[in-house]
């Protein structure tokens, strides 16, 4: 058994070292809010945080993630930024099918603790990892900026 | 246990029962919230519940549930129509709910295809316009009917407002919920009368989308997510070349692997089953297979391309002869010709394809992002030996579609249900089985937008106007081979082949078109807005190389051509408009070359124009600074998720013309992933402007017809800055 610590709780696991913290996250502990595209970290679907920076979780092996902290879309409305960027997707109305967006919020949360208003050079810097098929890239660009203003 | 399985466990047949009056049987209410959006039709309903018809359930904790038939893959469906039900409901928009609709194509037939059900062409808003807000309109004469008769008042002395049902000379009022129960005993009106447009309160608004709040948060379900008890994940070897089989395997490393349970043939691959994604991915990989390609495909796209090049030397078959383009070219004063090459497409779904099954003894149950209920379910049905009604589908939100999962042989939805069959034949059980296709399987697997060459030719007299237009087609037919040939292809000619080039708008008097579709063994699909992904890059293409030669505005020349299409000439004035066309760009740094593009297509019958503005750096490199796009869809329902499909339609369009191709090698795909099959990213985002033309006709659609109008804008754009017209995609700048 391996011990991790996501979303601030510690959580236990019966997984292969090399098993992907995104398929540890998914089938291990049934948290199926961060998404699996590529499994090369070229898409930025299965983003998470790993102590605060993000990290395409298909490709980091559970054994680097262990003694780490771990924030998933299902935690990072914990955070200010987290909590800002999801109400101004929603006020944006930025997901089309959606399943990009629990890693372009968590790509978005980690580059907001950074810089709280990000110029559009910075936002592109954080966000072009990751893909969206649909086209929401503008909505996302707005909805970064809302948020950056929200943030207390 | 997950809500999943409590929304199953309850699930009830009361969709199975034909229009008109159900009532609800008693199961707990919470019950009933869990059926959200994508959890499937047909879930539980609480005692009271008013259902007047199969798109609208009123709950008495006064939420209204919308009975979605559409597949809700990003496009709105899930918001659009629902908004037509509040709307002559005269709903609050906060009260109401969408839930998608189960197979029963005797109810949820999509009303332009026949008895079919399915989600494709563009047509959810257009074919469900009046359908829904009948529904909608029932079900407020009903509960219009039950307060008179509790209050003892006329029923034409009681509004509807926001959800508030009112009697206001008594001060009397009561929400939907309160009348749900007497509702339900009501008769069922056989006419209703729809609002004068004037009236809409929702319809031409921004309404919120019903999914926004479940896919900013990581609990939308889609089928990657779903997980039942005692499920194992099944991964597939596929054969390398398309037509390849199975001769042998050796599956002993595989099952070596901790977690892996089975490894199973199916006709066209070998499958493991395991615990998990994870342990079958590494049986997979230790899986060895020796492959029988007697009847594999072995050509390269260099080979086939050759083949429709030599084809298009000879005429095909006539799609469409106006006057004697022959003539009219021998007697012009100038002919113009080109040829135009395009590469197979793959959709790169961000979801990658995947299928829950689960059988038992008389039944197949299935969990998908469910586009085509009517293909779906006979497919299955016929590998089961079961009839169609035993096999049920539950639609889930799906992760993009862009028409992947409208497969006209129901490709993967048939693979999961092979490999839940053989496991149970070989004694494992009837476990249910969710089928995965890694990235790498989903762009390999086929089903692409097919390669097609066009040869154009046309004639200009002295005065530049074009007197003669022949246009030559060679590519795969789309239908052949599918039950839709017999109802699609006429004459040998396969609608979709051809579609956007038969039509031509504009007005020529000598204009032939004529068509190939040669056989090939590689797989092919319609692809977001189908023919016209082609048909409308060389028709606007050639038609700026046309007006280069006539010395005419490429502008001007389309508004000329198209004096009898007023809805083409519209949107193609306010892009132009927009765009601030006669102002001549700036170069922001020397040496770098700027350019404006226009382009005006119609399908599906929405009307797109796009003009795009590029750069083109000293280096040969290029950008898209700035799309502005309008459109025609008729009424236009709800302003936000118009804009937001253009939007998606240009970078979806822009993403293929910058990138897309698919490409094979002695038969195999040469592509696997997003490193080589790229995808455009938020670095390369152009500015959009989407303006909607006003309309009172019926809306049309809106998920593809902007795609295909952004190649030629942008190649015409490179056109005018370079002075080299693009003849192939993707767009590759010569030197």
């Amino acid at each position: 058994m391996t011990t991790l610590n996501v979303n601030g709780k510690g959580v236990s696991v019966d997984a292969d070292a090399d098993t992907p913290l995104l398929w540890v996250l998914r089938d291990h502990l049934n948290m199926t809010g961060t998404k699996y595209g590529c499994g090369m970290a070229l898409c930025g679907a299965c983003t998470v945080h790993v102590n605060g920076q993000p990290a395409r979780s298909c490709s980091t092996p559970l054994s680097a993630a262990v003694g780490k902290r771990i924030t998933t879309i299902e935690g990072v409305g914990q955070t200010k930024e987290g909590k800002a960027l999801q109400s101004a997707w929603v006020e944006n109305d930025v997901p089309q099918c959606g399943y990009c967006q629990s890693g372009q919020i968590m790509s978005a949360a980690a580059l907001l603790v950074k810089i709280k208003r990000p110029t559009d050079a910075e936002i592109d810097g954080a966000m072009s990892g990751n893909v969206c098929r649909c086209g929401t890239y503008n909505r996302i660009r707005v909805a970064i900026r809302t948020a950056g203003r929200n943030v207390k | 246990m997950n809500a999943f399985e409590i929304v199953n466990l309850s699930r009830r047949d009361f969709l199975k029962a034909g229009a008109g009056l159900t009532l609800g049987i008693a199961v707990p209410d919470a019950l009933a919230q869990m059926a959200g959006p994508g959890q499937g039709g047909g879930s539980a309903s609480a005692a009271g519940t008013f259902e007047p018809n199969a798109f609208v359930r009123i709950g008495t904790d006064n939420t209204v549930t919308v009975i979605v038939k559409h597949l809700e893959m990003g496009q709105g469906t899930f918001t659009g129509l629902p908004t037509l039900v509040a709307e002559e409901l005269d709903a609050d928009w906060s009260q109401i709910r969408a839930e998608g609709a189960p197979a029963d194509a005797s109810r949820y037939n999509n009303l332009f295809m026949g008895a079919v059900q399915g989600t494709g062409g563009s047509t959810a808003m257009a074919n469900s316009y009046e359908q829904m807000r009948k529904a909608g309109a029932a079900a407020r004469a009903m509960l219009v009917a039950a307060a008179a008769e509790r209050w003892k008042v006329a029923p034409d002395s009681i509004t509807v407002t926001r959800g508030a049902v009112m009697h206001p000379p008594s001060n009397r009022r009561a929400s939907f919920g309160q009348l749900a129960a007497s509702a339900a005993k009501m008769p069922v009106p056989q006419e209703v009368k729809l609002k004068d447009p004037k009236d809409f309160a929702l319809i031409g608004r921004r309404t919120p989308r019903t999914d926004t709040r479940a896919k900013s948060n990581g609990t939308a379900t889609y089928t990657q997510d779903v997980k039942l008890p005692g499920m194992l994940t099944a991964l597939v070897a596929h054969p390398p070349r398309f037509g390849g089989k199975p001769k042998s395997f050796d599956a002993e490393k595989a099952k070596a692997v901790k977690g892996v349970v089975d490894v199973v043939a199916i006709p066209q691959g070998v499958a493991v089953l395991a615990n998990d994604f994870w342990s079958a991915k590494k049986g997979r990989d230790a899986l060895a297979v020796e492959w029988d390609e007697s009847g594999a495909f072995k050509l390269g796209s260099a080979e086939i391309m050759a083949e429709y090049r030599a084809l298009a030397a000879t005429p095909g078959l006539p799609a469409r002869k106006e006057g004697d383009p022959a003539g009219a070219l021998a007697r012009a004063a100038k002919t113009l010709e080109a040829a135009y090459e395009f590469p197979y497409l793959a959709h790169a779904c961000m979801e990658p394809m995947n299928c829950v099954v689960k059988l038992s003894a008389d039944a197949c149950e299935i969990w998908n992002g469910e586009q085509f209920q009517s293909i779906d379910q006979p497919e299955v049905a016929a590998v089961l030996g079961m009839k169609p009604e035993q096999v049920k589908l539950n639609m889930l939100y799906a992760g993009g579609s862009f028409g992947r999962r409208a497969n006209p042989h129901a490709d993967y939805v048939v693979e999961a249900v092979q490999i839940a069959k053989a496991h149970a034949e070989k004694g494992g059980g009837r476990v249910p089985v969710k089928l995965v296709w890694t990235r790498e399987d989903d762009m390999r697997a086929g089903s692409y937008r097919p390669m097609y060459y066009h040869a154009l030719k046309a004639g200009l007299d002295a005065q530049g106007n074009i007197i003669a237009w022949q246009h030559r087609i060679v590519g795969q037919s789309i239908l052949g081979g599918t039950v839709f040939e017999g109802m699609m292809v006429k004459d040998g000619i396969d609608a979709t082949s051809v579609e956007g080039a038969a039509n031509l708008p504009y007005a020529v008097p000598n204009l032939g078109v004529d068509l190939h579709s040669p056989r090939m063994g590689v797989p092919v699909q319609w692809w977001r807005s189908v023919g016209s992904t082609h048909t409308a890059f060389s028709t606007e293409t050639f038609l700026d190389e046309l007006a280069l030669a006539a010395g005419k505005d490429p502008y001007q020349v389309r508004r000329a051509l198209l004096a009898k299409s007023p809805r083409h000439k519209t949107v193609l004035e306010m892009a132009a408009t927009e765009s601030d066309w006669t102002t001549p760009l700036v170069s922001a740094r020397v040496g770098e070359r700027r350019g404006r593009g226009i382009a005006v297509h119609e399908s599906f019958n929405t009307v797109v124009a796009q003009v795009a503005e590029v750069t083109v750096r000293r280096d040969g490199s290029w950008r898209v600074d700035r799309v502005m796009c309008a459109v025609d869809c008729g009424v236009a329902v709800n302003p936000d998720v118009i804009r937001a499909q253009m939007e998606s339609g240009i970078v979806y369009g822009l993403t293929a013309a910058m990138y897309g191709a698919i490409t094979l090698k002695d038969g195999v795909v040469e592509q696997s992933n997003f490193h080589d099959y790229m995808p455009l990213r938020m670095n390369e985002m152009p500015r959009i402007g989407v303006y909607i033309a006003r309309s009172n006709e019926k809306p049309t659609g809106v998920g593809e017809p902007a795609t295909p109008v952004i190649a030629p804008a942008v190649a015409n754009a490179l056109f005018a800055a370079t002075g080299k017209p693009i003849r192939s995609l993707p767009i590759r700048l010569q030197a």
